[in-house]
């Protein structure tokens, strides 16, 4: 993992308006990582993510995707450098059936015998999505839903993944599914940018992690040592 | 706590007040309602002729109706804006087919050979004009303010309305010979759009079988206005469903943000809504100056409102919603205009309205709509 990394933030400043939300992060993800993100709410997880998305633009500092800076590029266009991300809340579109909600996610791309194959493969990460392809996207279960969110990043091919709480709201059998298909997303040579709350399992699956505290980077190390962390324990892992 | 359960007591004993408004409606429609509504009922019933007639004028202004009726439903559905300005655009579609007849120097006399070809370019030319129009108004007007408060861009639109009247007004003074004098000679008064499709009765056959007493009437003009409506609505429903960047227009209505991130241009989808809009307005304009025969400054206003009312009827935001929404309001008018009285009929209609509403918040097909975060 220490050649260039694919994705790096250089100091980046993010506002909602006259609030400063991210006081200066760096980070950087290598190619094949996974990397998490953690710490409590409000710390500015979501909005380094809409960051990096071009959701929101920084008022100072850099987003580098593969040594490009991207931070002045519109959303739209970062998707199709392969940057795609399966938003907090989910986020599907309510009343569009599964299938169209999956065909969004490819909405960049032209070539259609891919897409179909894609469309398979995103079906086998995730059965009950095949059951339900005619079903508006709104009648799905939360888990579902998560899926469907998750695959539709998926099929845009995506060079970086950021997922943003995959596990909110969802059972802990489901959770555990969850983790187990952003593994097998992984090792399918894609790069992962990991939001989570539930740090214990985020660490569980990453290579990396960073925590955050209101806007700032306060620690980042080996996820297994991050886990040993007595910080990291106490504040996140609710161990005394 | 204790409280509490001496409130939750209480209200079992007391009929909700929902209830009671519920009961006092229907008493109201019983005694003030029900006996004209059954007179009326009688009236349809024994002359099913004038019933007939009725319904097929109906059906003729509820297609345009639903022609300007989508240019709303389209633009609330992704923007959550109320453009004000589209009865205008409307109207200046009219203005604009109108002056291309005059440029054309079309008239009842040019041979249908020439004639016919001409005005689908006109048809053609005036959608252009109007999809460009409207997209200019969103670019101007509205885009600048989409994170403002939303009475601002409410304001903007009303504004733009009154511009747009105004350039009406103006268009209605240009006396250009080119324009073969189809402005007329007074800014303000109606300009004659000429005859340009027949006005014979396709029914007339029918007389001969059930003589004198026949009053059905169902023209060319009907035809052509019924047809373009028809191919139009579904064009675009065929557009908006099956294809991709209809279906990312869908996406953006519903959720914007999500939609950036599957790589939609959301600017570029807006103005899409807005062209689209712009262009079906522009039809409806031209169809309904050719089939009233007249074109004036003041045309948008009251076919903006109805038509309003029609999206709003159908559920704002849904696109067969608005479709229903225009042909129900056709036919509503057109039975109140015989059956009531033209005075009554916009309070027929909006009384209509109101009731629909208080039953059905979101309109007859509007679906509860997530308020989005």
């Amino acid at each position: 993992m220490t050649n260039a990394p694919v994705l790096e933030l250089k100091n980046v400043h993010t506002y909602y308006g006259n609030i400063h939300a991210l006081k200066g992060v760096s980070l950087t993800v290598g190619k094949g990582e996974v990397v998490t993100l953690i710490g409590s709410n409000g710390a500015g997880k979501s909005t380094t993510l809409r960051t990096i998305s071009g959701l929101l633009k920084p008022r100072q500092g850099e987003v580098l995707l593969e040594g490009e800076r991207i931070d002045q590029v519109p959303a739209h266009k970062i998707v199709e450098r392969g940057v795609l991300q399966s938003p907090e809340g989910r986020r599907i579109f309510p009343r569009l059936t599964v299938k169209d909600n999956l065909l969004m996610g490819a909405f960049t791309r032209s070539d259609k015998a891919e897409i179909e194959q894609d469309l398979e493969r995103v079906y086998g990460l995730f059965p009950r999505l095949k059951e339900r392809v005619a079903q508006r996207g709104g009648t799905l279960s939360g888990g579902e839903q998560q899926m469907l969110a998750i695959g539709r990043a998926m099929m845009g091919r995506p060079r970086v993944l950021l997922l943003d709480e995959p596990s909110m709201g969802l059972a802990p059998v489901l959770v555990e599914q969850i983790f187990n298909i952003i593994r097998e997303i992984n090792s399918q040579g894609i790069t992962i940018l990991l939001v989570e709350q539930n740090a214990l399992m985020a660490l569980g699956v990453a290579n990396r992690g960073y925590v955050l505290q209101t806007g700032q980077i306060v620690l980042s190390d080996d996820a297994k040592a991050l886990a040993a962390n007595e910080m990291v324990q106490k504040a996140y892992l609710g161990i005394e | 706590m204790a409280s509490e359960a001496v409130g939750s007591n209480f209200q079992k004993r007391v009929i909700p007040w929902r209830t009671i408004a519920r009961v006092a409606l229907v008493v109201f429609f019983v005694l003030f309602l029900a006996v004209p509504l059954f007179n009326i009922l009688v009236q349809m019933v024994t002359n099913p002729q004038l019933l007939l007639r009725q319904l097929l004028i109906g059906l003729t202004n509820g297609a345009y109706i639903a022609l300007i009726a989508l240019g709303y439903t389209l633009v609330y559905g992704i923007v959550e804006l109320i453009n004000f300005a589209h009865g205008e655009v409307y109207m200046i579609g009219a203005f604009f087919s109108l002056t291309l007849v005059g440029l054309f120097s079309l008239s009842d006399e040019t041979p249908y050979a020439t004639r016919i070809p001409l005005m689908l370019l006109i048809l053609v030319l005036t959608m252009l004009a109007t999809a460009l129009l409207n997209a200019a108004i969103e670019r101007f007007a509205y885009r600048r303010l989409r994170n403002a408060p939303r009475l601002a861009p409410l304001i903007s639109a009303i504004g733009v309305s009154f511009v747009l009247q105004n350039v009406g007004l103006l268009w209605g003074y240009l006396r250009f010979p080119a324009f073969n004098g189809v402005m007329g000679s007074n800014a303000v008064a109606p300009k004659s759009y000429p005859q340009l499709i027949p006005n014979d009765n396709l029914l007339a056959p029918l007389e001969g079988v059930f003589g004198e007493a026949f009053r059905l009437r169902f023209t060319t003009k009907d035809l052509v206005v019924i047809v373009v409506s028809a191919t139009l609505l579904i064009a675009l429903y065929t557009f908006v469903q099956r294809t991709k960047i209809g279906k990312a227009m869908r996406a953006t209505a519903q959720d914007r943000d999500a939609s950036a991130l599957m790589g939609i241009d959301v600017n570029r989808t807006i103005t899409l809504a807005f062209l689209l809009g712009g262009a079906l307005a522009g039809a409806a304009g031209m169809l309904v100056g050719m089939y009233n025969g007249t074109v004036v400054y003041t045309l948008g206003f009251t076919a903006g409102l109805r038509s309003f009312t029609a999206a709003v009827l159908g559920g704002i935001g849904n696109i067969l919603g608005a479709m229903l929404g225009g042909l129900l309001i056709g036919l509503i008018s057109a039975l109140s205009d015989q059956y009531i009285s033209t005075e009554w009929t916009n309070a027929v209609v909006f009384g209509i309205l109101v009731i629909i509403l208080v039953l059905r918040p979101n309109g007859l097909l509007g679906e509860d709509v997530q308020q989005k975060a």
